[in-house]
């Protein structure tokens, strides 16, 4: 009887049969549980561990395991581990938002272009094929070169280059729900065009728009990593790319100084596209297995 | 002559972003804080009013914003990127020195990973649940998860350093003087060998992925089984009939990384200290040196466009039903 009453419940809530298949999924907890730890070292991480990534602690170079400090320390005799408790707080704040901004970017472009056709889909389509020919670091370091570099700046840079994906996936959506009878029912009992786009459409199209969503935010990380790489990010906040790439010079003397940042970004993206694969088996009935 | 037709559209459509680019450009340059005048004066180390004056007017900086642009577009449209405020020199010169690098560097490893991810698909798509399946995925994850410049380091401390097969960095060995063809050909391939496969490792599991996927899709086609019928061997079934057929979403996919891989080609550049507009870019950016990114930025735009013809025209060789 109990058993009954649960598959009954499990099928009539969606959102909760999402949650169950989500969390079935051995690969997309471990993801999610490595990104809620990683989000929890960065912000609450520099109060356990309260050394100054920017203090000069201790001599250069000193290896992992050495005099006190974990991972070392790197050219100037900063804290490695310091740097790089602080520097996930950069990159998920980063990802996050910049992801934030090119879906906003990418859905607003996307749905319009689907849902009006004509001449309006022509000019938004010619825009976005525009952006996924712009190699898009580039541009990206051209606006932080021109406009200076904060955490503000590079965050709609890469936010501002890396919609296009999100717009296509929207409009090929749109273009097949717009179709569709319920559409129509709602537009005869005299929807808006407005509430047609974010009411009706939008919920229904936001599957495959969230897996992308969660594939961006990795995507915005390694971006982010490889501006700070080259020297383009906020000088007032560490950050792991920037950390290899300041120690790139020395790693003839210490490889760790460039191994263990990149491990932290390696860890980081990897667990959010787990849990992106996790998402695309909750959210996508035709291919979930019953 | 449809051919002819969809060619030259092609060519106007790839002047149209290059012009676009452009626009972009000088928008960029207009609206960001501080003008050249100002890039002038803190060198020169400080100017009054009236030579800023002077300055700005000596650019042209004192015309109306439309007359500005279209100078701007003009200068650009004869190749006069400007002038390098770092190495004093044109813009055009110093693009066109480390060009012919870039180009090596992204289309080898374009190639060499649709190569390599191509016989990855086909040998995991045989056995769709086997090894190499697990290895293609697990190498997708990779390449999705790993920062290039960050693979390109450890290569480079695993390859050049610990067990030293292949130079740290550079495209030549200078003291090489009066080798033959061959000698420098070697030379530069030697060179080339850890940045190729650093920028291809992003990109041969995605590939192999989407080759995989679709030579699947493929071979549970009705032709495919009739092919098998007809007795025809194993191979000629999958390379003749299966793979022509299962290339075309990969090469689409290709065409649209080419982007992708210019970016990527920026940081292996940095990494491996290649020669090309890469490390330039990188230079221009620690020099402050605005045009010479602006002038990469337009250059490695062509290259995009250019590469996207390229895969439209392979892609139409393979299925003759797609028009470019």
């Amino acid at each position: 009887m109990n058993k009954i009453e649960n598959d009954k419940e499990e099928n009539t809530n969606p959102l909760r049969e999402m949650f169950s298949t989500f969390f079935k999924s051995y690969s997309a907890v471990t993801g999610f549980l490595i990104l809620i730890l990683i989000t929890v070292m960065g912000f609450l991480g520099p109060l356990i561990y309260p050394t100054d990534p920017f203090d000069m602690v201790w001599m250069p170079f000193s290896p992992p395991g050495n005099d006190g400090f974990l991972l070392g320390t790197d050219y100037l005799g900063r804290d490695m581990l310091a740097q790089i408790i602080n520097g996930a707080r950069v990159s998920i704040a980063i990802g996050f938002s910049a992801a934030l901004v090119s879906c906003f970017i990418g859905v607003g472009m996307g749905s319009f272009a689907g849902f009006y056709g004509g001449w309006i889909e022509e000019i938004l389509m010619r825009i976005t094929e525009f952006f996924q020919v712009l190699p898009t670091l580039l541009f990206a370091m051209v606006i932080v070169a021109l406009f200076g570099s904060s955490v503000l700046s590079i965050t709609l840079a890469i936010g501002a280059v890396s919609w296009a994906g999100v717009a296509r996936i929207t409009r090929a959506e749109f273009l097949r729900i717009k179709e569709l009878d319920f559409v129509l029912a709602s537009r005869a009992s005299g929807s808006s065009n407005l509430s047609l786009i974010f009411l009706v459409i939008l919920p229904n199209a936001a599957a495959p728009i969230i897996v992308q969503s969660a594939l961006l935010v990795g995507a915005a990380i390694t971006f982010e990593a490889g501006l700070a790489f080259l020297g383009l990010s906020d000088p007032n906040v560490v950050s792991w790319g920037q950390v290899i790439g300041s120690n790139r010079t020395y790693i003839l003397d210490a490889t760790y100084t460039v191994t263990f940042p990149g491990i932290a970004i390696f860890i980081t993206v990897l667990a959010i596209s787990l849990v992106g694969d996790g998402l695309n088996d909750a959210l996508n009935p035709k291919l979930r297995s019953r | 002559m449809t051919l002819l037709y969809s060619f030259i559209r092609r060519i106007f459509s790839m002047a149209l972003v290059l012009l676009v680019v452009v626009i972009l450009n000088f928008l960029m340059l207009h609206l960001a804080p501080g003008d050249i005048a100002d890039t002038i004066a803190q060198t020169m180390g400080g100017a009054d009013e009236q030579d800023m004056a002077q300055l700005r007017k000596e650019y042209g900086l004192d015309q109306p914003f439309f007359i500005q642009l279209f100078k701007y577009i003009l200068r650009i449209a004869v190749l006069d990127f400007g002038h390098s405020h770092f190495y004093n020199l044109p813009v055009y010169d110093l693009i066109m020195e480390r060009f012919p690098a870039t180009l090596l560097l992204v289309f080898s490893a374009q190639i060499l990973s649709l190569f390599v991810g191509i016989s990855l698909g086909v040998f995991a798509a045989q056995n769709p649940n086997g090894l190499s399946s697990l290895f293609v995925n697990m190498f997708s994850l990779f390449g999705y998860a790993a920062p290039v410049f960050w693979t390109g380091l450890l290569l480079l401390i695993a390859f050049s350093l610990h067990i030293p097969i292949f130079p740290v960095s550079g495209m030549r060995d200078i003291t090489i003087e009066n080798g033959n063809f061959f000698t420098h050909f070697f030379d530069v391939l030697r060179h080339l060998f850890l940045p190729m496969i650093t920028l291809a490792s992003i990109f041969f599991a995605y590939y192999s992925r989407l080759c995989r996927a679709s030579m699947l899709e493929v071979l549970g086609a009705d032709y495919v089984r009739t092919a098998k019928a007809k007795g025809l061997p194993k191979r000629e079934v999958l390379y003749k009939h299966a793979l022509k057929n299962s290339l075309s979403p990969v090469i689409t996919f290709a065409g649209l990384s080419f982007s992708a891989v210019v970016s990527g080609a920026i940081l292996v550049e940095t990494v491996y200290a290649w020669p090309g507009l890469g490390t330039l870019a990188f230079n221009s950016i620690i020099s402050r040196d605005t045009p010479v990114l602006l002038g990469i930025l337009i250059f490695s735009t062509l290259m995009v466009t250019v590469g996207n013809l390229l895969t439209d025209l392979v892609l139409r060789y393979i299925d003759p039903r797609i028009k470019i």
